[in-house]
């Protein structure tokens, strides 16, 4: 492979550059025997005994390599996530590649050299993957899509449907990193100090189940952030979620960010946070376990789940000044104002 | 906002409702007060403030976003621009969303018209640079804060020469509707919460006239909660004492004369024109107008085909802008009208009336 090329469609085309692409990039990167035996289908030896958890999750972001990330680490970590706040630890990933004929291989390699890091960080393998080439001008530089597998232990039950009245609402950390960092780049905004969050969430999901906290349900709050994930688990649950604005950690850098750009860091964008709901009287302990954690060092406890109120809005933000305003679904993606 | 102060800015935030109860208590009767800029509107609605004053100080929203000022022509054409071959519109956000006769920005862009939203008028230049074979119109909407940046891009295309960066001048300045409103006896306004962003530009001398020729009492202030009711205190001291002046709570940021240069750059390739207000009509000297010499510079001379301007029938959008009723009262809000699915051009900008009561002012509980 030659350094300081480009992608051409014949990387696509399963011909002797797809070969290449596959013995001197792919797998080096992603070493593994489940992969190396380069079958039409990976055979998954050794799974533990329980219920198998599968996810699927496609990844476009610009820019493709940003502050603490890059396309290929997002995407890995997306997906361990989504199986790690499902309660199941993540074992095997599939990695697809879309690509755009005349990408910097650099880039390619950056992107895969980000995906291995993050499946490293995880424990997971990844197993199995494609690479398609589009013509220039018919995608932008690289699209990723994954398929994640992973096994949740016997007596494990997690989900909307244990949220109930009373139960506290954690995060691990300060909220809207990853998507203040991808809009600031985009922006020409980025400082030092904004790093997005991203980060494979299962030790620190291990660490919280492990703490024998009550925990009823976790999730990753990606797109469209906190506010929206709450929306999303108290339409579910039939409960109303009450948020307290002053105990939702924000870095200054990131609200600043916000603040520029017209968006709302409650509506931005994590990557490496996990929103727990759990039994009150666990709070404390559910609260030091994650604040134990590398990962989760920023967590606090935002909110309490109420009952349900008929008609009423779901989620409510208890501001700073101790008014109370609702958080609704944003309408549609957050635009840059004029003033 | 660092920590520090966010912890510290709930406990001035109380002692200031404080002051503004004690002054309230010496009114005679019940005072409206109108801001009129779409930052303080987002400002006060996301801190709830308005729930916090007492009862007999009413606070309401006056035409200060500038998306929702913008009558539904100005849309038409920007969109029959950009269905002209090799033409690039470029926008600031809010715009894309507001409802034309036929549509809006957003579902022509959709279709596949070109349309690209940009955060300053630069990002927009740079499409010209970038595309020499395409027409790159901007659509110039905002106040004495927006039209000095459009004005520096314009500098730049004339001293580089990128003959393909067109605007569409939808500029308006503030002073002239304050005028209008503070002689509008309907709307009973009894003192203003001046734009600060704008004062940068104008100064607060600008805004005068207020005190001088209408007797109301207006300040000038910034944009957190503790600026806006340290605005609101001036406004109800004043009202109390029954000595109404325009004071500057603004002055880290703001003088009393403004800043000359940039109005200079405005006046360079601007000149004041009449210009029509959504929900206030046509204003004389309200508007800007490119000078004749920047024709070539000036998309509203581009030939297109226009609609019949609607405006969305049931829409009260003008009667908010005026300040005669809430949002809640108009019969479309929360029902017809969601920021989702918007009717009237306030329910689209974070900035605009309707939409701010809708997002953080219904009542929690009340409606779903």
């Amino acid at each position: 492979m030659s350094r300081g090329g480009r992608i051409l469609l014949a990387h696509g085309d399963g011909g002797r550059l797809t070969h290449e692409l596959v013995r001197e990039l792919f797998l080096p990167a992603f070493a593994n025997p489940a992969l190396a035996a380069l079958s039409d289908a990976a055979i998954l030896d050794g799974l533990p005994d329980g219920r198998v958890a599968l996810t699927t999750d496609a990844f476009v972001v610009d820019p493709p390599v940003f502050p603490g990330g890059d396309l290929g680490y997002l995407s890995v970590c997306g997906t361990v996530n989504d199986l790690a706040v499902a309660g199941a630890v993540p074992r095997a990933l599939t990695f697809a590649l879309v690509l755009e004929e005349g990408l910097e291989l650099g880039l390619l390699e950056a992107v895969v050299a980000g995906a291995a890091r993050a499946a490293r960080e995880a424990g997971v393998v990844i197993v199995a993957g494609d690479t398609k080439v589009v013509p220039r001008g018919k995608g932008d530089r690289a699209y990723v899509t994954t398929a994640g597998l992973g096994v949740v232990p016997a007596g494990r039950d997690l989900g909307d449907q244990h949220v109930a009245p009373g139960d506290a609402v954690l995060v691990s950390g300060a909220v809207g990193d990853h998507g203040a960092t991808v809009m600031a780049c985009r922006h020409g905004l980025a400082g030092e100090a904004l790093r997005s969050d991203c980060a494979p969430l299962a030790s620190l999901v291990g660490a919280l189940l492990g703490s024998g906290a009550r925990v009823h349900a976790l999730h990753d709050p990606t797109r469209g952030g906190v506010a929206t994930t709450c929306n999303e688990v108290a339409g579910r649950a039939g409960v109303r979620i009450m948020l307290d604005e002053a105990a939702i950690p924000v870095r200054p850098e990131v609200r600043a960010v916000c603040e520029l750009l017209g968006l709302d860091p409650l509506y931005t964008a994590c990557e490496g946070r996990v929103l727990a709901w759990v039994e009150r009287s666990d709070a404390e302990r559910a609260l030091g376990a994650l604040a134990a954690h590398p990962l989760g060092a920023g967590a606090a406890c935002i909110g309490r789940v109420e009952a349900g109120v008929p008609h009423g809005a779901p989620v409510v933000l208890r501001t700073a000044y101790g008014t109370e305003r609702p958080l609704d679904l944003l309408a549609a993606s957050g635009l840059p104002r004029i003033c | 906002m660092s920590a520090e102060s966010a912890l510290a800015a709930p406990a001035t935030v109380r002692g200031l409702l404080r002051r503004v109860e004690r002054l309230a208590g010496r009114l005679p009767r019940r005072v409206t007060l109108m801001e009129v800029c779409g930052t303080h509107t987002h400002a006060i609605a996301a801190a709830g403030l308005r729930r916090l004053l007492p009862a007999n100080v009413r606070l309401i929203a006056g035409p200060g976003c500038p998306v929702c000022v913008t009558p539904v022509d100005y849309v038409d054409r920007a969109e029959a621009l950009a269905r002209r071959p090799a033409t690039v519109v470029a926008t600031f956000g809010d715009l894309l969303r507001v409802p034309s006769t036929s549509g809006s920005l957003e579902r022509a862009r959709a279709e596949g018209v070109c349309v690209r939203v940009v955060y300053s008028p630069r990002d927009a230049l740079r499409l010209a640079r970038d595309d020499p074979d395409r027409t790159v119109v901007f659509l110039a909407v905002g106040f004495e804060t927006t039209s000095p940046t459009v004005a520096a891009a314009l500098a730049e295309a004339e001293a580089d020469g990128v003959p393909n960066f067109l605007v569409l001048s939808g500029h308006k300045a503030m002073p002239p509707p304050l005028r209008l409103l503070a002689g509008d006896r309907e709307a009973g306004i009894d003192g203003f919460l001046l734009p600060g962003h704008v004062a940068v530009v104008t100064g607060s001398d600008a805004f005068s006239f207020l005190a001088e020729e209408f007797h109301l009492p207006a300040a000038v202030v910034g944009f957190t909660p503790t600026d806006v009711l340290r605005g609101v205190a001036a406004l109800v001291d004043m009202l109390g004492r029954g000595e109404p002046e325009v004071v500057n709570l603004y002055s880290r940021v703001v003088r009393p004369d403004g800043n000359a240069v940039a109005r200079a750059l405005v006046q360079r390739f601007f000149a004041a024109a009449a210009c029509t207000w959504r929900g206030l009509g046509a204003i004389s000297a309200s508007g800007l107008a490119l000078r004749p010499e920047l024709a070539r510079r000036d998309a509203a001379a581009l030939e297109v085909e226009l609609p019949t301007p609607c405006e969305p029938e049931g829409c009260r959008c003008g009667d908010v802008l005026r300040g005669r009723i809430d949002p809640p009262e108009c019969p479309l809000f929360g029902s017809a009208c969601t920021p989702a699915a918007a009717v009237g051009a306030c329910m689209v900008s974070s900035e605009g009336s309707c939409a701010a009561f809708y997002r953080h002012e219904r009542l929690a509980g009340v409606r779903p």
